[in-house]
């Protein structure tokens, strides 16, 4: 056992998200998804899902209706590349910050 | 001595390694530190000790496996000696840095180039900065007696140590000395506890990047930089030479033996002269020391230091207040400055007011014979030399044994 | 030995095992191939990590974006920490896997020596080596597994000369217990190939080719068709090698029905890197790739 009057600092790191801060300020672009093409949001059950598992960030959902944490989202458009149905479209952020123009 | 036997200092430090019930042994051979793997090899195929050996393919190698164990909260051992140790040099501080408790037998051995197998003490001075605790055993009972201890301070204070001993003069010899007992020794040293130790029920990453600041945590814990912990660890290092020596008491009614953890003098409380050195040739200025007090009538002393990382500067420069002169004598130097013990020795008087003249003396480097009758005629030279005209501090060190 | 069913991504576990908001680069293969990978391994594991990409993944003290238990170490000696590691499990009485996690440069290059004395060992470990092709945490200088041709910051103009290091064939010489190479293209066959190594005692190594949007030049939504075309080019091929049988895997393997793979320089030409890759090499290459696959037919048909 380690003598009590020994503090032994050590570098022992324990996890939680965001050590980056808040990685959603790197991207330019956002993914945004076409529910009405999205295959499980269609379909209204399980299906797909590639979006989920190629995210390198894990910021997509595997829910029938994925949504993305724009918190964390690096916005690097894998999604957006990969859908098999082009559901996803990568769109400039800057035009869902305020004072932005309406679309 | 009620049990002694007789064997090689090589032997006593893989008994050490085996009754203190090390489970990860890794072992790269490099002469003189070879018996010790090959002992440590044979007691585990025999079923004598109950470890992992693992042979592995370099130094830098064997401190990984010893890093590794460690951090999963399991005893590691290794030995190594000279070239071996600069090997794993970037090893050495990674364990320190970490807080590991490893423990390694050092066998000293000069270092290449050019190569050379014999002993002297240049591989652990190179390693001095390592926040490595050094320990130099003077005997082969001192070997198997502060290896025990060795594991018994590493894991109180978390902090990596070396023992060294002289290569060829301790590792080859044959001395009688008294194999501590197994019970006694379990009841000395319990078992190894990591509060960090990696476990998938307390994840944790240990040694990522780390900021020069300090930075909160997930809890919101103001956690130290770089600096921080680095200060700690000289901090703490400090703090372990009062560690060693309480340890060293309960080693005492436990064994019978000890007394003497950080420094050994040797009638040097009357001491014009204090001679200061550490391992073999400690005790070899034993005989030296007599014959000068007896036939010349000179009052000298020797002092073996046996901690010499962290260097226990108030203790030695306490002990030195009532000497005239001390002469260091080491094998081993910073190129390009002095002794390395010297200059240590020097740093440590700074702040004292009594400052004894220093002499430096350089010996036995590569394996160089120091015959005693030699280090009998320097010292009685040199006592004699400032009797008649007393010398101003000499820093630059004197080469005893240059044959060109 | 028991046989997984093929994990598909609907029957692919949702737990997840590393937080976002990460140090990760946008669209990282890294990022891909390690959040699919330890939903193979499960919780019960220890990971080994030199200096690499995966170390700036993780992120500084006191944070970790990783959730599990990570021993950071020098660079040269991950195979030998994890050898230490799992030791120590064995001491303890533990199943716990110890899985190294190491870049090309640590595995190829100053690596090596410690990966050949635990292959040599038969340590009983998973060593993966993930290929993004450079030293890509330290800025794109080129390694031991950098392509022929490939500009780097230490090949920067005409690319770099000598051919890459074979490692999978390396380390095949030493007969791991397993042996297979992978994509982060593929991550569900990473996946698989992982719960297999899970059940085998002795070294498994997994090689697995890591497109680096920085490093490889190209933009960061590419990562994943960039992968897959250097499989369906036939320049990176997917197989498995046990007790010194060789069989390609699924992706590949399907490549043997098909009348023609997609030429070489499609692959080539969608990354800066190869820029200064002239005609005669992207030919050789081609023709390399030729007769490899043509040996793949007969060997497998």
């Amino acid at each position: 056992m380690p003598d009590p009057r020994f503090k032994i600092l050590t570098s022992a790191s324990t996890s939680g998200p965001g050590d980056a801060g808040r990685t959603g300020s790197w991207r330019v672009e956002r993914p945004v998804i076409d529910m009405s093409r999205c295959i499980p949001a269609k379909t209204g059950k399980p299906a797909c899902h590639l979006c989920w598992l190629l995210c390198p960030d894990n910021v997509v959902s595997k829910e029938i209706e994925p949504t993305i944490d724009l918190e964390y989202c690096k916005g690097c458009g894998i999604c957006a590349q990969e859908c098999p149905v082009q559901a996803i479209s990568m769109v400039p952020d800057a035009d869902f910050l305020e004072g932005a123009a309406s679309e | 001595m009620s049990n002694p036997i007789i064997e090689s200092g090589n032997v006593a430090a893989a008994m050490a390694v085996q009754l203190a019930r090390a489970e990860v042994i890794a072992a790269y051979p490099i002469t003189p530190q070879t018996p010790v793997t090959e002992k440590l090899s044979e007691l585990i195929a025999a079923g004598q000790m109950d470890a992992e050996y693992v042979a592995v393919e370099s130094e830098h190698s064997a401190m990984g496996v010893c890093i590794g164990a460690a951090s999963a909260g399991v005893r590691a051992f290794t030995a190594t000696s000279s070239n071996g140790l600069l090997y794993m040099s970037e090893q050495l501080h990674w364990a320190a840095g970490a807080r590991l408790p490893i423990v390694m037998c050092v066998v000293n051995r000069a270092i290449g180039a050019p190569w050379s197998v014999w002993n002297d003490h240049q591989d652990a001075i190179s390693q001095r900065d390592t926040g490595w605790i050094q320990i130099f055993a003077k005997d082969h009972q001192e070997i198997i007696d502060m290896t025990l201890m060795a594991f018994r301070l590493a894991e109180l204070v978390h902090i990596p140590v070396m023992v060294n001993y002289d290569g060829y003069y301790l590792s080859h010899t044959y001395m009688p000395f008294e194999p501590p007992d197994a019970e006694c020794v379990d009841a000395f040293l319990p078992a190894y506890a990591y509060k960090h130790a990696l476990t998938p029920e307390r994840p944790e990453s240990l040694n990522t990047v780390t900021l020069p600041d300090a930075r909160l945590d997930v809890d919101g814990i103001k956690r130290g930089g770089y600096m921080d912990i680095r200060h700690n660890l000289h901090e703490e290092m400090g703090k372990s030479i009062e560690v060693w020596e309480e340890i060293d008491q309960e080693f005492q009614s436990l064994f019978g033996r000890g007394g003497h953890p950080v420094i050994d003098p040797y009638r040097c409380e009357d001491a014009d002269v204090v001679i200061v050195a550490m391992g073999s040739m400690a005790n070899q200025f034993r005989v030296v020391v007599d014959r000068l007090r007896q036939d010349d009538g000179l009052k000298v002393g020797i002092l073996a230091l046996q901690m010499y990382r962290p260097f226990p500067s108030a203790i030695i420069a306490e002990v030195l207040q009532s000497a005239r002169h001390v002469m260091v004598y080491e094998k081993g130097l910073s190129y390009g400055n002095q002794g390395a013990l010297y200059g240590d020795i020097k740093s440590a008087l700074y702040p004292y007011p009594a400052r004894p003249r220093l002499h430096n003396f350089i010996v036995g480097l590569g394996g160089r014979a120091i015959p005693t009758e030699s280090l009998y005629q320097t010292m009685k030279t040199a006592c004699e030399q400032d009797l008649q005209t007393p010398s101003a501090q000499v820093d630059a060190p004197q080469w005893i044994g240059l044959q060109l | 030995m028991k046989t997984n069913p093929r994990t598909t991504v609907l029957n692919l576990t949702e737990e997840e095992f590393v937080y976002p908001g990460n140090r990760a680069c946008s669209g990282c293969g890294l990022s891909i191939l390690y959040r699919v990978g330890v939903k193979a391994l499960g919780r019960d594991c220890i990971f080994v990590v030199p200096p690499s990409c995966l170390t700036v993944m993780q992120g500084l003290y006191p944070i970790a974006a990783t959730q599990m238990p990570v021993l950071n170490g020098t660079f040269a000696s991950t195979a030998a920490i994890a050898t230490g590691v799992k030791a120590a499990m064995r001491r303890l009485g533990r199943e716990t896997q110890v899985v190294a996690w190491a870049g090309d440069g640590g595995t190829s290059d100053i690596g090596i020596q410690a990966l050949s004395g635990a292959l040599e060992r038969g340590e009983d470990i998973i060593y993966i080596c993930y290929d993004n092709e450079a030293y890509m945490n330290t800025g794109v200088q080129r390694s031991g597994t950098t392509p022929q041709g490939s500009l780097t910051t230490t090949t920067p103009f005409s690319g770099k000369s000598e051919v890459g290091k074979d490692l999978p064939a390396i380390i095949a010489a030493h007969n791991p217990a397993y042996l297979a190479t992978c994509s982060a293209s593929y991550p569900l066959d990473f996946h698989d190939k992982l719960l297999k190594a899970k059940q085998i005692k002795g070294l498994k190594y997994l090689h697995v080719q890591t497109p680096c949007p920085p490093g490889w030049g190209i933009e960061e939504h590419m990562t994943v068709a960039l992968g897959r075309a250097a499989v369906e080019t036939g320049l990176f091929d997917l197989y498995e090698i046990e007790n010194g049988r060789m069989q390609l895997s699924g992706p590949s393997q399907q490549l043997l029905a098909r009348p023609a793979l997609r030429p070489v320089r499609e692959y080539l030409q969608l990354q800066t890197r190869f820029k200064a890759l002239g005609d005669e090499q992207a030919d050789a290459l081609q023709a390399q790739v030729d007769r490899r696959w043509a040996g793949y037919r007969d060997r497998f048909k």
